[in-house]
């Protein structure tokens, strides 16, 4: 009986001591894992979890990981059991403006730091801003706005617009077209094209191609890129009008599928897996190392995500409030270049990247066409100083 | 561009997406037209059809080999599912019908996932078909030709041998009365399989046809399986001729609307929907006369 007691003890000892080595820091892993965006959510999750390992840290940082599915009700019930059950310090994550729309009151009045790791809507550090929302990512105007100037300085006049129809698509051209038109840019015609159900881009490439632009410029991602990328392709439309747009049109998660349909487009982006920085090259031989592929821009949100968590950390954050408090302050230059969160809005300042897909033997490689340093969005109303 | 080449090619944009839709639904309607039988995992099929045939491809480096095996094992696949459920539910209503093919399409949807993963994938079409050809006066893309080509010679072939064949005779009678076509000696179980089966190698067919111009993505097997309903709807359900005019007409107002009135592209076919619905709930073309 005193052996069985002293055992007991023993084990409880044990468990104490391994729970305080293991447990120093929750972080709710909130990304889709089922649904339309299931590839980006395992791209950044595994971004996330090779910075940790990266720094040695894996074992400090204990991850609940939950799956939104992409639906803003699920996302919102998610975040309140992390919160409420598993009682974590910090979430990371959120894929869809559309999730991080219905999270976000629950965010700022539970007082729980949320790291922003992809939904781009330009409200969420704008006018929707919050003390608690940090967004390591993107802003869609971020990505967008640059491109506006760019391309008139290439001696583009005239350009038509296409997109999905839906939230994110609006943003991105609107933001465009501000730029562009502000650059002295003439928009001679815009299409939004119902998002998710339309699978024929031929009537509108036809229409766009009637409207004779020096340019199109377009947002689509995902399997929507890649048909309309082919599609473009094979109505032989590059030789008259080249093909611009954000570079998640031809994002290398998925460019491999578009062939050679994709070289010569130009593109727009926070991240390029060929920049050839000392940092960027270090990281994506780690990468390729570890998970046998090139990392893509959602693996590098998912690693900057934890990279920034672990600059809070260090600099002597313990809960919740001291955490969102210090995530603003850290700033380091990582495979993007330099990175730091604007104080006003709690947004990503990082530089845009402009990159033009071509062919390296018999696969797609992204050139580095422009760089535009350290874009900073406005306020927008976000009212954080 | 020219006023008439813009007619032109999107004339032969539409007519492209109609024989797309021509090839899924006439597998849909012929079995609910012989079986009475609701199969909304149809769509599911179109979607194997389509990653299949990424993966023959990708094995034998061929697209003419996944063009002719992707149907055939997308046919094996509807073969083990009639012996598995289909032909256990025929007596079960349309109700637990719909439930279960709906419940297969998920099964099929995350069964793709875990194969191929999230990220879709790109099929290139055959060196032949590549690049764009000079027709009417306008540049119109090769592969989208062949498409268009393909869709009327599945029409032509199918109409003979439902017009002029014992088979179509046997299986034109089983569509106008089941027990009747029995009672003659036909073996209308055999009948009921050789169809089921068509009909799924030409959903397979669509998928790895539609691969090379849309690609294969998790969620084409659901966004495909609302036009393909309207289609049939519209056109009648069981109806060889009620399917062609079906997808004519729901490829030219998409495709067509969406050249003029984009804004309305997306309703205008719901609208026909409901106006069918209203009017003329048999459809255009209903199978019985």
């Amino acid at each position: 009986m005193k052996k069985y007691i002293s055992g007991l003890a023993v084990a409880a000892a044990l468990t104490t001591i391994s729970t305080a080595a293991l447990a120093e820091t929750t972080v709710g892993l909130l990304l889709p894992k089922s649904g339309v965006f299931a590839a980006l959510g395992n791209e950044i999750d595994d971004g996330f979890v090779f910075a940790l390992e990266e720094a040695g840290r894996a074992d400090d940082i204990k991850i609940v990981r939950e799956d939104t599915e992409v639906k803003p009700p699920v996302g919102l019930a998610k975040a309140r059991k992390l919160v409420l059950q598993d009682e974590v310090d910090v979430i990371v994550g959120v894929v869809s403006s559309g999730v991080l729309g219905a999270m976000r009151d629950f965010i700022h009045e539970a007082e729980v730091p949320l790291i922003v790791s992809n939904a781009g809507n330009d409200a969420a550090t704008g006018a929707a801003c919050s003390p608690y929302i940090t967004r390591v990512s993107f802003s869609n105007g971020q990505v967008n706005r640059p491109m506006g100037q760019w391309m008139h300085d290439q001696g583009i006049q005239k350009v038509y617009t296409l997109a999905s129809d839906y939230a994110a698509g609006h943003q991105m051209i609107d933001n465009f077209t501000a730029a562009f038109t502000e650059a002295g840019g003439e928009i001679i015609g815009s299409e939004y094209t119902p998002f998710g159900q339309t699978k024929d881009f031929g009537p509108y490439l036809t229409n766009a191609r009637a409207a004779n632009p020096d340019a199109i410029f377009v947002f689509y991602a995902g399997g929507e890129a890649i048909s309309f990328v082919k599609q473009y392709g094979s109505f032989g439309m590059a030789a008259d009008v080249p093909l611009f747009g954000s570079g998640f049109l031809t994002s290398p998660l998925y460019v491999a599928a578009e062939g050679d349909a994709a070289v010569g487009v130009k593109t727009s982006l926070h991240y390029v897996p060929t920049l050839d920085t000392p940092e960027n090259n270090a990281f994506v031989a780690a990468f390729k190392e570890r998970f046998g592929r090139t990392p893509s821009e959602y693996a590098v949100q998912g690693y900057d995500s934890a990279r920034v968590l672990l600059g809070a950390l260090d600099s002597g954050a313990t809960d919740r409030k001291s955490i969102a408090a210090a995530l603003p302050k850290v700033s380091y230059t990582g495979p993007r270049g330099p990175l730091e969160i604007d104080p006003a809005t709690n947004n990503v300042v990082q530089n845009i990247y402009i990159y033009e897909t071509v062919k390296d033997g018999d696969a797609l490689t992204q050139k580095v066409v422009g760089v535009v340093e350290g874009v900073r969005d406005a306020p927008n109303g976000c009212a954080l100083q | 561009m020219t006023d008439a080449g813009f007619w032109i090619l999107q004339f032969l944009n539409a007519l492209q997406y109609s024989m797309l839709l021509f090839l899924l639904s006439i597998g849909l309607t012929v079995i609910f037209g012989l079986l009475h039988f609701i199969n909304l995992a149809h769509g599911a099929l179109y979607m194997l059809g389509a990653y299949v045939g990424v993966s023959i491809a990708a094995a034998t480096g061929s697209y003419w080999a996944a063009f002719l095996l992707a149907p055939l094992a997308v046919m094996a696949i509807g073969a083990v599912l009639y012996f598995t459920l289909i032909d256990r539910l025929r007596q079960a209503g349309p109700m637990n019908q719909v439930l279960v093919t709906f419940g297969l399409i998920f099964v099929f949807l995350d069964a793709v996932r875990i194969g191929w993963g999230d990220i879709a994938l790109g099929l290139d079409a055959p060196k032949m078909f590549q690049g764009a050809s000079h027709i009417f006066g306008v540049d119109y893309p090769t592969y989208r030709l062949f498409i268009i080509a393909l869709g009327l010679v599945v029409m032509g072939v199918l109409m003979v041998i439902l017009n002029r064949t014992q088979i179509g005779a046997m299986i034109r009678a089983g569509v106008e009365n089941e027990h009747m076509a029995a009672a003659m000696g036909i073996n209308v179980g055999r009948l009921f399989f050789l169809v089921f089966c068509v009909g799924c190698a030409l959903a397979g067919l669509a998928g790895v046809v539609a691969a090379p111009v849309f690609s294969a993505t998790t969620g084409m097997g659901i966004s495909i399986l609302i036009p393909t309903l309207i289609v049939v709807v519209i056109g009648g359900l069981g109806s060889l001729q009620g399917a062609v005019v079906g997808a004519l007409i729901v490829g030219f107002l998409e495709t067509l609307g969406a050249a003029v009135l984009p804004g309305f592209a997306a309703i205008s076919v719901y609208l026909l929907l409901a106006a069918i619905l209203v009017l003329r709930p048999q459809g255009l073309i209903p199978a019985r006369g």
